[in-house]
């Protein structure tokens, strides 16, 4: 009961003092729009607002969820307000989870504008939302964990920004969003398997498009050991970097 | 066996509340802290003292948690320090020598949020925050952000932060750092008040005299090693050799000395400037034949007394280190 108040009310600081910010609010907005725009004009003869819908969902959760997290912890580590929560009687896991709840919920929020401005403009019918849902749930938490990765590799928020582009740019190309794994050089293929956002983009793809390569419960599978492998390294990298 | 310990202590029986056995930290070539023992008893302001680098925070950082022990043991209240650091934070207030709140955030946002992290409940934390505001002087602040406030006002904040969950006891690393002298001031009252209501309290500095004002024992750690520890009195009393009485008269002193010196042979004087004269002995010194003396002389006497040592003359004999060096290297240790 005490860890959870401790946990809800860190999340609730993280919310007021980071995510509900008036410039991630339009940040959350634009940034999907903006590559909703940006597809959809440069492929407009060729592909639907269907077909690139899972890319721009897919991109709006990575980017959305690393950015925040990899500048909220590296931020209070740098002012040493992280201290304050690491000398708390809460155990860590529960520290670390309430510190990225919120990052997985902006993530999730950043997913679904997308389909907001898509559902205007052309039918999301024969979608089954409850996969759609529990896709984008496991990319934003992978990707989040991604982002925690990162930020504990790092000390300032500048490098975290950098680090998280090292991950972020090669992601997108490779994860078979815009170009299939299958037309990939074959020595590069390989490096599309370790990559999280392969299955989570699998998982849209499938669902909304139809067009997935990967069998649907192997793509859950994989975002689920991704989470647990990066949540468990980031954490073991907090005992040893972080209580020295 | 602790759990006797434990009983005892809840009694009030038992009065160490932390034990610190062979307490070790290296990080790789470097040893911080080197084998320290030490315990602090229930209710009492325990001080440790020594110059920068000393191992001070690093001792601070093991025994709540922010730092792991190398090697050694140490025991919070009956609990492990060591293996179940977690159950022994929720005894402890914490106070790092830098004020670590969220800077968005106003002081009533900041004590509610602290105090969520030790589990109260809303109701009991804004009641907490608010009487603590109150009693911190900080209750007129209104909305203002932690950014905005002073240093003194952010070290009060941060210091009520560290005791609103009513903690056993109360970890300060250099309260007083950095900040004006009337802030300084308040901050120790508040820790007397602290001290008075009950809470055990652990405080690191390098201000002499604050140590000496406010610590009932005291620690002195240097180059990672406890030199001394002892009640702060029996620490000055230990360093006290000769009986030393300071008069304050009229100029003229250095005319006098030789015959003062001849007359009151079983006497050493000293001269600390023109007007002010130190006499040292072995045994009591009779104030009456040297005043008749001064008179005898025509010199009017405007002051004497006794000059006990203080604890800076303490930590100069344990450790050889000059005072004034240790002080002018500043906030970190």
């Amino acid at each position: 009961m005490k860890s959870w108040i401790a946990f809800w009310n860190i999340l609730k600081k993280d919310m007021k003092n980071y995510y509900l910010k008036p410039p991630n609010i339009s940040w959350g907005i634009i940034f999907p729009v903006a590559w909703t725009l940006m597809f959809f004009i440069k492929s407009e003869s060729t592909l639907g607002i269907r077909d690139i819908l899972p890319g721009v969902m897919a991109m709006s959760i990575l980017f959305g969820t690393t950015s925040m997290l990899a500048v909220t912890i590296t931020f209070e580590r740098k002012s040493c307000s992280f201290e304050r929560l690491l000398l708390a009687p809460i155990s860590l896991n529960v520290l670390m989870l309430s510190k990225t709840t919120g990052a997985i919920l902006f993530g999730i929020v950043n997913a679904f504008i997308p389909v907001i401005f898509a559902s205007f403009i052309i039918s999301l019918s024969g979608i089954n939302w409850f996969i759609v849902f529990a896709g984008v749930l496991l990319i934003a938490i992978t990707s989040t964990f991604l982002g925690l990765f990162i930020a504990v590799s790092v000390n300032e928020v500048f490098e975290a920004q950098t680090f998280s582009n090292f991950f972020r740019f090669p992601m997108i190309f490779l994860c078979g969003l815009f170009i299939p794994i299958q037309s990939l050089p074959i020595i590069i293929r390989p490096l599309s398997y370790i990559l999280p956002l392969t299955y989570g983009a699998d998982i849209l793809k499938e669902t909304i498009s139809g067009v997935g390569d990967i069998p649907i419960w192997t793509d859950f599978l994989a975002l689920i050991v991704f989470g647990i492998i990066l949540f468990s390294i980031s954490v073991k990298n907090i005992k040893e970097k972080w209580i020295y | 066996m602790i759990i006797l310990r434990n009983r005892l202590l809840e009694r009030g029986v038992y009065m160490n509340i932390v034990e610190v056995i062979r307490l070790t930290k290296s990080y790789e070539n470097f040893i911080a802290v080197d084998n320290i023992d030490f315990t602090i008893e229930k209710g009492e302001v325990f001080g440790f003292l020594g110059p920068n680098g000393a191992g001070k925070t690093s001792t601070i950082n093991m025994l709540t948690g922010l730092s792991k022990v190398t090697g050694g043991n140490i025991n919070i209240s009956g609990i492990d320090g060591v293996k179940d650091i977690k159950k022994a934070q929720s005894i402890m207030g914490i106070i790092p020598d830098e004020s670590n709140l969220y800077s968005e955030m106003n002081g009533f946002e900041n004590l509610c949020f602290c105090a969520s992290l030790y589990g109260m409940e809303k109701e009991e934390r804004e009641k907490r925050a608010k009487e603590l505001l109150k009693q911190f002087g900080l209750d007129n602040t209104g909305k203002k952000p932690f950014k905005a406030y002073s240093k003194g006002m952010k070290r009060k904040l941060t210091i009520a932060a560290g005791i609103i969950h009513d903690p056993k006891i109360l970890f300060l690393d250099e309260p007083t750092t950095g900040i004006d002298v009337e802030s300084a001031r308040q901050i120790r009252e508040l820790i007397v008040d602290l001290n008075k209501k009950g809470t055990t309290i652990f405080i690191t500095t390098h201000y002499i005299e604050e140590a000496e004002r406010l610590c009932d024992r005291i620690a002195f750690i240097v180059k990672g090693k406890i030199v001394q520890v002892g009640k702060t009195d029996e620490l000055m009393k230990g360093v006290q050799r000769d009986k030393i009485v300071q008069f304050t008269l009229d100029d003229g002193i250095l005319d006098i000395k030789e015959t003062l010196q001849k007359d009151f042979s079983h006497y050493k004087f000293e001269i600390i400037n023109d007007n002010i004269i130190r006499i040292k002995s072995k045994e009591n010194i009779s104030l009456t034949p040297i005043m008749k003396y001064f008179d005898e002389k025509g010199l009017s006497v405007y002051e004497a007394k006794v000059i006990r040592p203080s604890l800076e003359d303490v930590f100069v004999k344990i450790t050889g280190i000059e005072v004034s060096k240790m002080n002018k290297k500043g906030g970190k240790k």
